[in-house]
């Protein structure tokens, strides 16, 4: 999958960029808030107005369950849908029933406890967990995911990434865009945006190492973990 | 879900039957005195009648139902957000200008309705919340209501006023063939185009943008439930004046039955819409009154409670 020059018009911008993803790899999208991140996942799920071109496998992109499955955000369902029924619709519109491809994606999030409830009597991170298992339904090539591990606990964060990671080994296109630095670490790739614009993309280990890092964070690892970088005055 | 459609056509049908066959003893005497008079009134009047209520409420009902799917909220239909009132104006314009005929009331009815229903569409439509979807609404329903007043206070002759106002209560009565023959093919169309986006419409719960990364074309499902909700509107407001809260409430009763999909709940929707205006064209001719309630009246005078309670409950 690769994204071709793509400029949006309204802000967030998004400097024109050409990046190139490949299959069977976890890269993690790093940055600030508003550093455009969403803007380049959308952009990557062919939501975006702007003039840039995304190709899979050298040919445009086309919406299809199979081939992409995105998840923005927001975490907010307008219906008290049942999580069995939401995940179905992960499978495109109008697809067949099909309860075991449900199951096993809610299995995959840990969230199959809670299958017969409505979403909207779930915790924030449990439904989360169910808008994960959604965008997992139909077992797509790619994932695009919005800060797939905010508001999970810490026990749910480490089993997404390895659940993650394991759909990477499968032969899946993962990106994902999160916060967590620690977390961050256990992808393949790192991609670190800052200002609408690629600054730092490599192996994790790499670009967590990289002196850019406390520039576009303004954090530094200190004693006790991550620390504040205060600025010059 | 079937034994739920099951449930709703078996009502559906015994309320159907009820309202033709009203008053038995009086038409069994009346068939035997006089079998023409008494077939005239059963094929002039009692059908007409009774399939007008059939295919309004129904498309009410699965009116109301995709324009809350489609605008992902459940206050949404086309009573309370515009549409009827501009459909009112539409017909009230038409009458008019073109002389009242009944192509002319339904063409003007239907533009008014598809009109309101794109300018709130437009005003409320992608992803605003409950508050701007409202306002939008009331802002529309009163500019729509304030003209249909200023076309009446217009009118030529106090018979033309009385004549409007009378249709615009809203009510089954007295309604011809032809006015049948004009209703049901758009009614029905029009229901089909919008049970055929149910899927989609279900998607929708995701969120548009969900729905499109899932193969949704989500500006064309948004024109099509537009249109055909605009002209099932505009055709039920042509035939039978305003008839409000069936296309708000229908929905509501039906979803806790397709757990909640609000796609799943069109088809039962039409269903249900049907059955419940049926049963309140029967209620209104019980003789309460020396006159018969107007339908639209009475739909709202038990529909609004229930719309209030709605209200409250969602606090």
């Amino acid at each position: 999958m690769s994204l071709a020059a793509i400029a949006l018009c309204r802000r967030p911008m998004l400097v024109p960029t050409d990046i190139a993803f490949s299959p069977g790899t976890l890269t993690g999208l790093i940055g600030p808030n508003g550093a455009g991140k969403t803007t380049l996942l959308r952009a990557l799920a062919g939501l975006s107005a702007g003039p840039g071109v995304v190709t899979l496998d050298g040919a445009p992109l086309r919406a299809d369950p199979h081939r992409l499955g995105w998840l923005p955000a927001d975490r907010d369902v307008a219906w008290p849908l049942k999580a069995r029924d939401l995940v179905q619709l992960g499978l495109g519109p109008g697809a067949a029933r099909d309860d075991t491809a449900c199951m096993a994606a809610l299995a995959l999030t840990d969230a199959g406890g809670f299958a017969d409830r409505a979403v909207d009597t779930l915790s924030t991170g449990e439904r989360a967990r169910v808008l994960l298992a959604r965008a997992l339904a139909a077992r797509p090539a790619w994932l695009l995911l919005d800060e797939p591990v905010a508001n999970l606990d810490p026990g749910h964060r480490l089993d997404v990434m390895a659940m993650l990671r394991g759909q990477a080994a499968g032969g899946v296109g993962v990106i994902a865009a999160m916060h967590d630095l620690d977390l961050a670490a256990r992808c393949d790739r790192l991609v670190m945006m800052a200002d609408g614009a690629v600054v730092a993309d490599g192996p994790a280990a790499v670009v967590l190492a990289d002196a850019a890092l406390g520039d576009v964070f303004g954090v530094v690892r200190g004693q006790n973990g991550w620390e504040r970088l205060r600025k010059a005055p | 879900m079937t034994r739920l459609m099951v449930f709703l056509a078996v009502v559906t049908a015994l309320l159907a039957a009820v309202s033709l066959l009203w008053a038995p003893g009086e038409l069994l005497a009346l068939s035997a005195r006089a079998p023409d008079l008494a077939r005239t009134i059963m094929f002039e009047l009692r059908l007409p009648r009774t399939l007008l209520g059939l295919l309004i409420g129904g498309g009410l009902g699965i009116g109301g139902a995709a324009m809350q799917a489609l605008l992902r909220n459940p206050l949404a239909s086309p009573d309370v957000l515009g549409p009827s009132t501009g459909a009112a104006l539409g017909a009230v314009i038409a009458g008019y200008f073109l002389g009242g005929g009944v192509v002319a009331m339904e063409i003007g009815g239907i533009g008014g309705a598809m009109l309101a229903l794109a300018l709130l569409v437009a005003l409320a439509g992608r992803g605003a919340g409950t508050a701007t979807l409202i306002l939008a609404g009331v802002a529309i329903s009163a500019l729509a209501g304030a003209s249909v007043n200023l076309a009446l206070s217009l009118a030529p002759s106090p018979y033309a006023l009385y004549d409007v106002m009378f249709w615009l209560m809203g009510s089954l009565a007295d309604r011809s063939l032809p006015q049948l023959l004009m209703t049901a093919p758009v009614m029905l169309a029009a229901g089909a185009v919008l049970a055929a986006q149910r899927g989609r419409l279900d998607t929708l719960a995701l969120g548009e943008d969900v729905a499109a990364s899932l193969g949704v074309d989500v500006a064309r499902l948004r024109w099509t439930v537009i249109i055909a909700v605009g002209v099932m509107t505009g055709a039920a407001v042509a035939a039978a004046g305003s008839i409000g809260f069936v296309g708000l409430i229908v929905p509501h009763l039906v979803r806790p039955f397709v757990a909640g999909r609000p796609g799943a709940a069109l088809l039962p929707s039409a269903l249900a819409g049907a059955a419940l205006l049926s049963a309140a064209d029967i209620m209104v001719r019980l003789p309460l009154a020396d006159q018969e309630i107007k339908l639209g009246v009475f739909t709202a005078l038990a529909g609004a409670p229930f719309f209030l309670w709605l209200v409250v409950r969602s606090r």
